[in-house]
């Protein structure tokens, strides 16, 4: 009796010490971020806070429908499929240059870490003085053309781009996104390539494969899960580009630049919950449904080399 | 062969190089350039940011210098002694940055100890939703945080940004991954010792974690002291906005100073990234596998 009481007792004090433990984070997550979103999920099917009339699809119509929405969503949707392959393919790049033999190895690691805790506020300078109308970039390529003579790229001509003005105003935000995000997936990759196991790739030379055979069949099988987490984390990371594009252009941009955030910007600031919560609704769903998908690739990818 | 391989490494080695400098340049010419005096910046970039006083010179093409020709810490005394709007604005990032570095780093190796310690499949689940929240993008995420705000009252005050960074669920994801590799014989054998839990998270688990607890809190820094949504929904008083938003309002005619605010502005994250390198290269790794 006694020693079921202790450890009754015991249990009890388990669950106290482990509710404990959670408690500040479970109630702030739940405050902050759960409930509410069972708000925002009544919201988007009701006409207004205070008719509260259940509403159907409507709100979604609504959204969907809308022009400024669907040009956002398209915009949104290029970036990431720019930006996404070419930082998964060149972070894989920088990692597999960097398992090579090379000088100074650790210090260029540093280097191509180092732009990721560079605020994107401090660099906004340098990246107008290099991609304005009249900048380096333009200024650098007219100097090629002028002195190669392979293509023609002159000022008084009105050839020189306006890169953050122009149809190409999404590139200069792609190389600010590369600069920032390469690194971080480098580090992801040259962690992933270390786990490979050397005996495997012994055998693979022993037996004569070539290093472009040993990297397709042997070292992206090895990758897959991590191609796929940097995937994710890329297609997350390009969802938050308005914060280049917001400190680059300001709130109201070249149309090409018109991202979802900035959509969402001006359903706060009319305050159309209604809108909002849809749009909020819509966006997790795709979120979901590209992150669900892509582990579904994954899976049916790598299952041969996964215990 | 043996040709083949000095190529092959000379190639690399340029590859490696022209990288290295695509990637240090930004950092390095916004550094170089805030040493350099108003008449220098407006002769450089003069073509860029508009006309610069009235009979400067102005040099017809932009004018990219690494070092500049005269040395001076002009621009930083100005930001530091004469224009009180740009340390008000980087005060203004402190204050906002970091209670919620020092809270989300604690409030999450709680939660990440209870996560490692006591497993349940209820907590298996929470686990879970927690992991979803993180991989939601801001979009999604901030419109619940915005109706909480205004239901508690604390839109334009700084709780609305505090609040929500103090239990944001990234470190917690960390943190349980990098607690869950403490070896449980460990904390069987302070048990055994008859230690408490409070102590066995003190005394085991959060000195095993440190590296692990100085990646998280250089993330989470990295991550606030960037920030811009959030100020430009929550706070709608452009006073008490952080440096990350107010720099790209700076005008044309103050673009020296600004290159000096955008170096002080980046000071904080880059020391703590050289300091703190090896933990951050052993968080990243870490955050990587969002299966295991």
């Amino acid at each position: 009796m006694k020693a079921a009481v202790a450890k009754l007792n015991q249990r009890l004090g388990e669950k106290l010490y482990s509710g404990a433990f959670l408690a500040p984070s479970f109630i702030g997550v739940m405050i902050f971020f759960i409930i509410p979103f069972f708000v925002v999920g009544y919201y988007a099917f009701i006409d207004s806070p205070i008719g509260q009339n259940f509403v159907f699809f409507r709100n979604f119509e609504r959204v969907l429908g809308n022009l400024a929405f669907q040009t956002a969503t398209r915009h949104t949707i290029m970036f990431s499929a720019l930006a996404v392959p070419l930082a998964v393919v060149l972070g894989l790049g920088l990692a597999v240059l960097l398992e090579q033999k090379l000088p100074l190895k650790s210090q260029l690691r540093t280097f191509f870490l180092s732009p990721m805790m560079v605020p994107v506020a401090s660099i906004v300078l340098i990246w107008e003085v290099l991609f304005h109308q009249n900048g380096a970039i333009n200024d650098t390529l007219s100097n090629i053309a002028a002195s190669t003579g392979w293509f023609s790229y002159d000022r008084m001509a009105g050839q020189w781009v306006d890169w953050f003005y122009s149809q190409w105003a999404q590139l200069p935000i792609v190389a600010l996104f590369l600069w920032r995000n390469l690194g971080y997936n480098m580090i992801l990759f040259m962690a992933a390539l270390n786990n490979i196991p050397r005996d495997l790739l012994e055998v693979a030379d022993l037996e004569g494969a070539g290093p472009w055979y040993v990297f397709r069949k042997i070292k992206l099988r090895f990758l897959s899960p991590t191609i796929l987490f940097v995937t994710i984390l890329s297609v997350i990371n390009s969802f938050k580009v308005f914060r280049e594009v917001y400190l680059l252009t300001g709130s109201h941009p070249y149309g090409r630049l018109y991202m979802l955030q900035h959509y969402m910007n001006n359903m706060f600031q009319n305050l159309d919950y209604q809108s909002l919560a849809a749009a909020a609704l819509i966006m997790a769903l795709a979120v979901g449904i590209i992150i669900g998908t892509l582990f579904v690739v994954e899976h049916w990818y790598g299952k041969d080399i996964e215990g | 062969m043996k040709k083949h391989h000095l190529s092959s490494l000379i190639l690399r080695t340029a590859v490696a190089g022209f990288f290295a400098l695509l990637f240090l340049m930004p950092t390095v010419l916004t550094l170089s350039n805030s040493f350099m005096s108003q008449a220098e910046i407006s002769a450089n970039y003069g073509v860029i940011f508009g006309s610069p006083a009235e009979g400067a010179y102005m040099s017809e093409r932009v004018n990219l210098k690494l070092i500049p020709d005269m040395v001076t810490f002009r621009q930083f005394s100005t930001v530091l002694l004469m224009s009180p709007d740009y340390l008000f604005r980087f005060w203004n990032s402190v204050i906002l940055v970091v209670p919620i570095v020092i809270f989300q780093v604690l409030i999450a190796s709680l939660a990440a100890y209870s996560f490692t310690r006591w497993r349940s499949r209820w907590k298996e689940v929470l686990f879970f939703s927690y992991i979803i929240l993180m991989l939601m993008p801001f979009q999604v995420t901030l419109v619940p945080n915005f109706i909480v705000a205004e239901r508690l009252n604390l839109l334009d005050t700084r709780w609305a940004i505090w609040l929500p960074g103090f239990v944001a669920p990234f470190s917690v994801f960390l943190l349980t991954k990098f607690m869950r590799r403490i070896p449980v014989s460990y904390i069987e054998a302070a048990k055994l010792d008859g230690a408490g839990e409070w102590q066995i998270f003190w005394r085991i688990a959060i000195p095993l974690c440190r590296g692990a607890l100085y990646a998280v809190a250089i993330l989470v820094f990295i991550d606030y002291w960037n920030m811009v949504e959030q100020p430009l929904i929550m706070l709608r008083d452009p006073m008490t906005h952080p440096l990350s938003v107010f720099l790209s309002r700076i005008n044309s005619a103050e673009i020296g100073v600004a290159f000096a605010v955008a170096t002080i502005y980046m000071i904080p994250s880059l020391l703590m990234f050289l300091h703190g390198e090896e933990y951050l290269i052993e968080g990243i790794t870490y955050s990587g596998g969002i299966k295991g």
